[in-house]
C-alpha cells in the first residue's frame, strides 16, 4: 500500500494586514494610528497526499493555493493545525527535510543573474553536499532530460524565459528531491516550452516516484499532469478528488453537432425527442447525457441520414472556472 | 567586462574618506594636539582605508531587497542559512577589491614617500586577523538589523541610525585617541572602536593594547552571534514570503 507522504490536519493561516486611506490625511492617520486586521487566508483544511502522487491545487487568485504550498515546504509558519511532510514538521526546516524537497516559483529565480547557470548548479550541489563528480553526473542527466546544453554556459540574463525556467528546474532538482512544490511553473512560457516542461515533470515523476504538488492557472498543466485536484475557494477546500470525476460531475452532458443530409432530416431529428441546443438549416446541435451517449449515437446513426458528426467536449477552463468562483457548487 | 572592472575600481575609490580626513588633519595641524606625528597619522589613515576596504558590510541592503522582492524564499528552503550566501559574497568582493586597494596604496606612497613602512610579520598577521574580526562584528550587527525586515520591511532605515556612531566612533574620521578622556572610556565599551581604530592602529604601528583589543573583538562576536541566532529564529516565524 502506498503511504501518505503529506498529512495536513485542520490547518489555518492568518496574516495581519494594515490598510491605509488615500491622500495626505490618510497617510498621517496611518503613520500615527495604523489600522490592522487579521485576515484568515487558510481556514481549517485537512488532506493527505500519497507518495508519488501528482496533485494539482486549483483556485482563483488569492484563494490560498500558494499559501498552502508555502506552508507545506516550510517557508511560512502555520497559525493553527498540523503539517507533516515526509515525517517532518516543515517549518522547523531541518536539514534532512530540506534535502528532500524543492520549491519552484514561476518568475522567481534562484539562479545568479550575471553568471552562467552552470555556476549556480555547482553552488547548489555544494549546498546539498554533492561531490563534484556526482554533481557533474546529475547536471548531465538533467540537462539531457530538459534538453538544454550550451545554455548552461551563457549568463542567465541573456537566456530566454523558457531556457531560464529549464535552468531553474535543473538548479532546483540537482539534489533529486522526493517532493516537488511547483507554484505556477509554466507562467509566461510559450506553448512549446509549457509542453516540454510538462513532459519533463511526467518523466521525472515516473523515474523517481517523486510527489508533485502543483498550482497553475493553465488547465493544460493540470489535465496532463494531475489525476487528483484539490480546489481551494477562499481558504477552504471545495473539492478534493479525481479530476475526471470532477469534470464528469460538473459537465454531465456532451454536445453533439450533426450535419444532416437535408433540412427535412434535421427537422425529423429535432422532433425526435433529443434536447436541441440550436438548429441552422441542416445543422443541428443536441445535448446528450454522458451515460447514454453510446446508445443515443447508435439511434441517430441507424435512423437518420447524416453527413457528418462532431462530439464537442465542453471547454475544461469553463468547467473548472465554475468551481473556482463558487464555494458551494454542487459537486 | 569593462563595466565590471570600472565598478570594482569605483568600490575601491569610494572608500577613500580616510585620505580626505588625513588631508584635513595635516593641513590644520590637528595631530599636534594628540601627540601623533604626521607620518604616523598618514600611516593610520592609510591603514584605516585598508581596514575599511576589507570590513565594509552591506548585508542589510542586500537582504532587505531580496526579502521584499521574494528572492529570500528559495534560499530559505535550502539547507544553508541565507546569510552564508551574503557572507561569501562579501568575502569574494573583498578579494576582488584587493588589487585596487594595492594600487591606491602605491599612489599614496608615491605622494607620501616618508610614510613607507614595512610592518613585521607578526603584526601583519594580527592585523589581518583583527580586520577579519572587525568584518565579522560589522557583519553580525548588520545581519541582526537585517533580520528586522521580518517585522518592519524597512530595516535599512534602522541601519542608518547606526551609521552615524559608526562613522564618528569607529576611527574613520579621527583616531579614537583624539576624543576627550571621559568620552573615550565610554567609546571603548562599544563595538565601534574595534571596527577601524583598533586594527588600523595595530597595522600602522601606533601604540595600542593588542590583547585587550583582540579580546574585545572576540567578546563582541560572542555577544552578537547568539543574538543573531535568536532574532533569526524568531524572525523566520514571522516571514510571510511577500513578493513571491
Amino acid at each position: 500500500m502506498v503511504k501518505n507522504i503529506i498529512n495536513v490536519r485542520n490547518l489555518s493561516k492568518s496574516f495581519d494586514i494594515s490598510s491605509k486611506e488615500p491622500g495626505l490625511k490618510g497617510t498621517i492617520k496611518h503613520f500615527f494610528k495604523r489600522q490592522t486586521k487579521s485576515l484568515k487566508v487558510i481556514k481549517d483544511i485537512s488532506f493527505e497526499i500519497k507518495e508519488g502522487e501528482i496533485v494539482g491545487f486549483l483556485g482563483a487568485n488569492g484563494a490560498g493555493k500558494t499559501t498552502i504550498l508555502k506552508m507545506l515546504c516550510g517557508l511560512i509558519y502555520p497559525s493553527e493545525g498540523s503539517i507533516l511532510v515526509s515525517g517532518h514538521l516543515p517549518f522547523r526546516r531541518k536539514e534532512n527535510f530540506l534535502k528532500n524537497i524543492t520549491l519552484i516559483m514561476g518568475q522567481k529565480q534562484q539562479l545568479i543573474w550575471d553568471l552562467p547557470p552552470i555556476e549556480s548548479f555547482y553552488l547548489n550541489a555544494s549546498i546539498y553536499d554533492l561531490d563534484k563528480f556526482e554533481a557533474k553526473k546529475r547536471i548531465k542527466k538533467l540537462s539531457e532530460m530538459l534538453e538544454i546544453d550550451e545554455e548552461l554556459f551563457i549568463p542567465v540574463r541573456k537566456l530566454s524565459l523558457g531556457q531560464r525556467m529549464k535552468s531553474e528546474l535543473l538548479a532546483a532538482l540537482i539534489h533529486e528531491p522526493n517532493i516537488l512544490f511547483l507554484d505556477e511553473p509554466t507562467l509566461g512560457l510559450d506553448i512549446n516550452a509549457q509542453r516540454n516542461l510538462r513532459k519533463f515533470l511526467q518523466k521525472y515523476n515516473k523515474e523517481t516516484n517523486a510527489t508533485i504538488c502543483l498550482t497553475s492557472h493553465y488547465m493544460k498543466d493540470i489535465t496532463s499532469l494531475c489525476k487528483r485536484v484539490i480546489c481551494v475557494h477562499e481558504g477552504e477546500i471545495s473539492y478534493d478528488g479525481k479530476l475526471n470525476l470532477l469534470l464528469k460531475k460538473l459537465s454531465p452532458v456532451k454536445e453533439i453537432s450533426i450535419v444532416c443530409c437535408s433540412e427535412k432530416e434535421a427537422n425529423k431529428l429535432e422532433s425526435s425527442g433529443f434536447t436541441v441546443k440550436n438548429k441552422i438549416k441542416n445543422e443541428i446541435t443536441i445535448k446528450i447525457e454522458n451515460k447514454s451517449i453510446t446508445s443515443s449515437l447508435k439511434t441517430i446513426l441507424n435512423n437518420f441520414d447524416i453527413e457528418d458528426l462532431f462530439i464537442n467536449e465542453p471547454p475544461i477552463d469553463e468547467i473548472i472556472g465554475k468551481v473556482l468562483i463558487k464555494k458551494d457548487y454542487d459537486i | 567586462m569593462l563595466e565590471y572592472r570600472v565598478e570594482i575600481a569605483l568600490w575601491a575609490i569610494s572608500g577613500i574618506i580616510p585620505f580626505f580626513m588625513l588631508n584635513i588633519w595635516t593641513n590644520n595641524n590637528l595631530n599636534e594636539s594628540i601627540n601623533i606625528s604626521d607620518i604616523m597619522l598618514s600611516r593610520y589613515f592609510l591603514c584605516a582605508f585598508f581596514v575599511r576596504q576589507f570590513s565594509v558590510v552591506w548585508v542589510v541592503f542586500s537582504f532587505e531587497e531580496d526579502s521584499l522582492m521574494g528572492k529570500v524564499s528559495p534560499y530559505l528552503i535550502q539547507p544553508l542559512n541565507p546569510f552564508f550566501r551574503y557572507f561569501a559574497q562579501h568575502l569574494a568582493e573583498q578579494i576582488t577589491r584587493f588589487p585596487f586597494a594595492l594600487i591606491i596604496a602605491f599612489f599614496f606612497f608615491i605622494f607620501n614617500p616618508e610614510s613607507i613602512w614595512i610592518p613585521n610579520l607578526g603584526i601583519l598577521l594580527l592585523s589581518i586577523v583583527s580586520t577579519f574580526l572587525s568584518f565579522l562584528i560589522q557583519f553580525l550587527i548588520q545581519s541582526i538589523v537585517a533580520c528586522l525586515c521580518f517585522w518592519t520591511e524597512k530595516a535599512s532605515s534602522i541601519e542608518k541610525l547606526l551609521f552615524i556612531p559608526t562613522l564618528f566612533l569607529s576611527g574613520l574620521l579621527a583616531p579614537v585617541v583624539s576624543f576627550p578622556a571621559y568620552i573615550k572610556s565610554w567609546i571603548y565599551l562599544t563595538p565601534f572602536p574595534y571596527l577601524i581604530d583598533f586594527p588600523a592602529n595595530l597595522l600602522s604601528g601606533n601604540e595600542t593594547n593588542i590583547i585587550g583589543g583582540l579580546s574585545m573583538q572576540i567578546l563582541w562576536i560572542f555577544l552578537l552571534f547568539p543574538l543573531f541566532k535568536k532574532i533569526w529564529s524568531e524572525g523566520t516565524k514571522k516571514y510571510t514570503a511577500m513578493g513571491s
